[in-house]
């Protein structure tokens, strides 16, 4: 737990965010839990569908941008990403990367 | 914050482990462990929308005191039983036991509820036992309205199935069309909308057809839609249906069943007789029995409850909450949306009693995939925002729409899909 901690901060710090990844945004987790059906409890998948616990923020958000704007092709993933704000992707991406 | 959850989780199913055969001796032992009166959450139907409501209560606010009735001794998806009468899976494939479920919640009564005062808040089961509530959560599904077909009484479902319940039923259809003669004919009925899975019907046609081009070639399907067109994903299963099932599917709208004969093996219509060597009727349906009880099934003549989306809440009566098909929204009854209409009211409850309000613009999604080969499959994906002014969740431009053809990764994705769903739903280990 130690760690996992000590690995959480370092993200934080890399990003330049605040202690607030730390409390609880119940928004972002609910957000966050509408994935699981497809990417798995906790973004962990268990089939073909990528996991999304763990990935680094900048490289969620910039993946959720180029499914919104076209420029990555997809199946479902460019009618998801246009029905979120980029303040939005950026929430559940602090969300998923918090997960080990 | 997940080291929490998964910590919690462990040295729950530890203290549940202990006592897993009598599952309500745990609850006693943690209401004695805490002292007071806990805030008691029942809830009733352990499907896609009930069983996610109620891990996903205790994930997000442990300290609720959960309590699941459910009369099934397993788990058994509607989404995939298509594929059992297409011999691709089998119901072991579609059957989960509720094992997990159990371990992460305070309760679970195996039992059929019977009667739910909602003065006194209070639900009471067959077996006698009377469960208090603050809060009761209605994940019942549907109720298929029989009476609604002339002759499909207790007698006549004996030997016709709906199979819109997985289950004995989807097993008993699987036997039947094993059953039948090579060149023979399978009679299959779509109810009028709204009504559970709206490509259903549709992707069974699919899968049955898979299975006789496969074993039975000269075989064909009748489909008898009470609608007047395709109602779901209609460019995607015309092109299937003439792709790899050409000359064996003889898709009828408007041809709502009105009757049947299960000696003759006859299904009347409006316009005239259709013989079949196996008839699989689906009748009307409604919200399940358990609203009826509890007096919610107000919306659209008195089928279906209306809720608040913001909390999935009953407009009519509160402190009952109602999810998956049995409520009246703008969301389409699938599976994915019963599991995150779970989250939607575990979110609200837990926000709730967290001494917030509940989120005034909350967010959801939909992903519905549909089998149209036992190797190829595409989806309709939508996102539904709250919007103020229409007081409604609407899709925002763009976020809704279907695939553009059928491929094999859909299908590697469909797989995925279920294997996460079932986990995220019932607890299930990785």
């Amino acid at each position: 737990m130690k760690k996992t901690l000590a690995v959480s901060l370092l993200i934080a710090g890399t990003l330049g965010t605040s202690a607030s990844v730390y409390a609880t945004d119940t928004r972002a987790r609910f957000m966050a839990a509408n994935c699981a059906y497809c990417h798995g409890p906790d973004g962990k998948s268990r089939g073909a569908i990528p996991s999304l616990a763990g990935l680094e923020v900048g490289y969620f958000v910039e993946q959720m941008k180029a499914f919104k704007d076209g420029s990555r092709p997809g199946t479902v993933m460019q009618k998801h990403a246009l029905g979120y704000t980029d303040a939005e992707f950026l929430a559940m991406a602090k969300y998923f990367a918090a997960i080990k | 914050m997940t080291i929490d959850r998964r910590d919690f989780l462990k040295i729950s199913a530890g203290a549940a482990g202990a006592a897993a055969l009598t599952p309500l001796s745990g609850c006693a032992t943690q209401s004695a462990a805490v002292g007071g009166a806990r805030y008691k959450v029942v809830v009733v139907g352990a499907g896609f929308g009930g069983a996610t409501c109620a891990r996903y209560l205790k994930l997000w606010d442990p300290k609720i005191h959960v309590t699941v009735i459910e009369p099934n001794d397993k788990f058994v998806s509607c989404p995939f039983s298509n594929t059992v009468l297409a011999g691709i899976n089998q119901m072991n494939d579609i059957s989960f036991t509720y094992d997990y479920l159990k371990k992460s919640v305070d309760a679970f009564v195996p039992d059929w509820v019977t009667a739910i005062d909602t003065g006194k808040k209070t639900v009471t089961t067959k077996g006698g036992k009377t469960f208090a509530y603050d809060r009761v959560i209605l994940a019942g599904g549907i109720e298929l309205l029989f009476d609604k077909v002339e002759n499909y009484g207790p007698e006549t479902q004996k030997t016709i199935m709906h199979a819109w319940k997985a289950g004995p039923q989807t097993a008993t259809l699987r036997k039947q069309l094993e059953a039948m003669p090579d060149g023979g004919v399978f009679v299959m009925s779509v109810p009028m909308a709204p009504y559970r899975c709206p490509p259903g019907p549709y992707e069974r046609a699919c899968m049955v057809g898979h299975y006789f081009k496969k074993h039975k070639p000269r075989s064909k399907i009748i489909i008898l839609d009470g609608n007047p067109d395709v109602a779901s994903k209609k460019g995607l299963f015309m092109a299937a249906w003439k792709k790899h099932y050409d000359g064996m599917i003889d898709y009828r709208p408007n041809n709502m069943p009105r009757s049947i004969d299960p000696k003759k093996m006859i299904v009347g219509t409006e316009f005239d007789d259709v013989k079949g060597d196996v008839i699989n009727v689906v009748p009307p349906m409604r919200a399940a029995e358990i609203t009826g009880m509890a007096g919610v099934r107000d919306g659209n003549n008195g089928t279906w409850c209306t809720i608040d989306y913001r909390t999935f809440e009953s407009k009519v009566v509160p402190n009952v909450h109602v999810l998956g098909d049995s409520a009246l929204t703008n969301f389409p009854k699938s599976g994915s949306v019963a599991n995150n209409t779970g989250k939607m009211c575990a979110y609200a409850i837990t926000e709730m009693l967290a001494g917030r309000k509940p989120d005034p613009a909350p967010v959801v999604t939909n992903t519905c995939y549909s089998a149209s080969s036992d190797s190829t499959a595409f989806h309709v994906a939508t996102v539904f925002r709250w919007d103020e002014a229409k007081q409604s969740m609407i899709p925002p431009p763009g976020a809704n729409g279907v695939s553009k053809e059928e491929s094999e990764l859909e299908m590697a994705y469909m797989e995925s899909w279920a294997k996460n769903v079932w986990a995220d739903t019932l607890g299930l280990p990785a």
